[in-house]
């Protein structure tokens, strides 16, 4: 219990007559990678944006590192230290990487530029996420002015990747990243993922892919019909448990719902 | 490195971790002359009405001679297009928020009717009349905005509606009374202010053209280097993924549409200027003429794409092709047939710089 560092209980999320999240329960611990798991619809993703300030739970209490937090925007939740990477990478394709990386965040000049004329500060913007960018050694993007929708998939994912790894935040989640990416752009974003977590950061990663979660996971949350069925470890237990337990074929051993 | 981190468990697994050891190389195929144009296309949206904006004054120079090509005849076409530059740069902003502003002509007239009934009507000093003129215009797109933002209503019925009641506001409020141009200038000539012109040799500028393309630099400007003008793009792009990413998109929208009801107070001041006097049915198609200039100028009305400059060049043809084709002495309905066809045209260049994506 003390050492969650995000914990949520009974949260409930209903869109009209769907019941995205019925009574959710989750437990982040410092330093951990937590992975979640669950079939498609099961709510994981409504889960993340309720953590995250992108949606407002109708019921349920946040704790982030031990004090209750009400977020009614993504910025909020980035503020207070959580960044996220949407399913969707949240990004604006028409406009540069640069751009991107600093949205809602933007770098302004200094002195009479930044303070009068508002003026972004695109050298040190550009040359931040182009020092991020190789960090990651995921791309090989030669031109940094380049319009986001110019990107293969692979380079998009990147960039939404070192946006929410680039600022140095308590928690990273990041929705289904692998998803689109080829093999060696996942490896690249599973060391990364392990990466930011040698630094001190707490990881969410919500993936599919159940040799990437086990590999990376230090626990798995398995979600099911909107809700947490359990917790298990990749270590005592098998890759077919896991999805039994998330497509409901088997009960998962009571020790696990326990946790 | 990864294989030192994880311990394979999987038969798979193992088969996944060879494979990923090789090199990640992206396809980096030549690129045919086509496909650069349309890259340089997809990063300068200017770059096509300005051609053919080049290529038009180059054509009826050529057919017209000195008497299209001088300072003055010029001069003359700036003069045409300032109030259609003015609202072009509000209905802009608006349709790079993937909305449009069908209000625009509307706010234009009543603030101008307010900043002259406020005036002659109750007597107030002309300054305050202005301010007075900008409040309500800058009310007007406030509501807009609001509804479009807060109450999730879409812009085109928003503002067919909004140049409805504003029309019938202004008629009903003037009692389609005009204020004559004599009377402003010996009352009120601040209220002509941008009437005024400088004279260069033949050129002739109007206070009025400066201010518009004064306008159009300082919103260029805006637009690309602020962080608010990346957010209206972000907006018109995809406005759930820019709320995800950290903008604030109904604040953001609501100054827009605010902003654009300011820009079209002030072309009202500036409609002053323009013809002299204050009438109530001036200005009657300056929201179809803005969203002409804004389409011309490859402004993207699905939103998030195009340069306000392209705006102002798209304005520039408009009035190219109409001074050109006076002076050739051509049936009017040459320049709307045109210009029609200029529409269509730079509506299929826009879906074509899009597929770059592809
Ligand atoms: N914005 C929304 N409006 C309506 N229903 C939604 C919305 N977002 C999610 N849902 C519904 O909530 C349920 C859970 O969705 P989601 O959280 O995306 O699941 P997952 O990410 O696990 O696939 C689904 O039934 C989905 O259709
Ligand atoms: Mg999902």
């Amino acid at each position: 219990m003390t050492d969650a560092i995000l914990q949520a209980r009974g949260i409930v999320k209903r869109y009209g007559r769907v019941t995205a999240l019925d009574n959710a329960d989750f437990e982040l611990r410092r330093g951990e990678i937590l992975a979640v798991i669950g079939d498609n619809g099961a709510g994981k993703s409504s889960l993340i944006k309720a953590i995250s300030g992108a949606v407002v739970p109708d019921e349920g209490e946040i704790h982030l590192d031990g004090e209750k937090v009400q977020f009614t925007s993504p910025m909020q939740a980035r503020e207070a230290g959580i960044e996220t990477v949407y399913q969707n990478l949240a990004l604006a394709p028409a406009l540069s990487i640069a751009d991107n990386m600093f949205m809602g965040r933007e770098l302004r000049r200094e002195g009479v530029m930044g303070k009068w004329f508002r003026m972004l500060d695109r050298p040190a913007m550009e040359s931040f996420a182009r020092q991020k960018l190789s960090e990651l050694g995921l791309l090989t993007i030669q031109n940094i002015h380049q319009a986001v929708e110019t990107l293969s998939g692979g380079q998009r994912q990147g960039v939404a990747v070192a946006r929410a790894a680039a600022f140095g935040s308590k928690v990273v989640i990041l929705d289904e990243p692998t998803a689109a990416l080829g093999v060696k752009e996942s490896r690249k974003v599973l060391e990364l993922i392990q990466d930011v977590r040698s630094r001190g950061q707490s990881i969410v990663l919500i993936s599919h892919n159940m040799p990437h979660v086990f590999e990376v996971a230090d626990r798995i949350h398995v979600h099911r019909l909107g809700r947490r069925l359990c917790v298990v470890d990749p270590k005592e237990c098998t890759m077919s448990d896991a999805v039994a337990f998330m497509t409901g074929a088997k009960a998962p051993p009571p020790e696990a719902i326990a946790a | 490195m990864a294989d030192a981190k994880s311990q394979p468990t999987q038969e798979f697994e193992r088969v996944l971790k060879d494979s990923a050891t090789e090199v990640a190389s992206f396809e980096r195929h030549r690129k045919s002359p086509l496909e650069r144009a349309q890259h340089v296309l997809h990063g300068n949206p200017a770059f096509v009405p300005l051609i053919v904006l080049v290529i038009s004054l180059l054509l009826f120079g050529l057919l017209l001679g000195t008497k299209f090509f001088s300072a003055f005849a010029l001069t003359l076409i700036l003069q045409q297009v300032a109030i259609t530059g003015i609202v072009g740069a509000a209905q802009t902003l608006v349709v790079l928020t993937a909305g449009i502003e069908l209000s625009v002509g509307a706010i234009m007239v009543m603030s101008s009717v307010i900043m002259g009934q406020f005036t002659f009507r109750y007597g107030l000093p002309a300054p305050i009349s202005i301010l007075c003129g900008f409040a309500v215009g800058g009310l007007i797109g406030y509501v807009n905005g609001f509804l479009v933002a807060r109450m999730k209503l879409p812009p085109f019925i928003v503002t067919l509606g909004m140049w409805q009641i504003v029309l019938a506001a202004n008629f009903l409020y003037s009692k389609n009374e005009t204020i004559r141009s004599q009377d402003i200038a010996a009352q009120a000539p601040m209220l002509q202010l941008f009437g005024g012109q400088v004279r260069m040799g033949g050129a002739v500028f109007t206070f009025g053209v400066i201010a518009m393309v004064l306008l159009v630099l300082v919103l260029a400007y805006v637009l690309t280097q602020t962080a608010w003008g990346r957010h209206v793009y972000a907006i018109g792009d995809d406005p759930d993924a820019a709320e995800l990413a950290g903008v604030k998109v109904e604040k953001t929208l609501i100054q827009v549409y605010t902003l654009s009801g300011l820009i079209c107070a002030l072309a009202g001041w500036v409609l002053i200027g323009r013809i002299g006097s204050v009438s109530p049915t001036a200005g009657q198609f300056a929201n179809i003429e803005s969203i002409t200039a804004v389409v011309i100028g490859g402004i993207s009305l699905f939103g998030g794409r195009g340069s306000i400059l392209g705006m102002l060049f798209g304005a520039l043809i408009v009035g190219v092709f109409q001074l050109g084709l006076r002076l050739l002495g051509t049936d009017p309905q040459w320049t709307y047939l045109l210009i029609g066809l200029l529409i269509i045209f730079a509506v299929a260049v826009d879906q074509w710089i899009r597929k770059v994506a592809g």
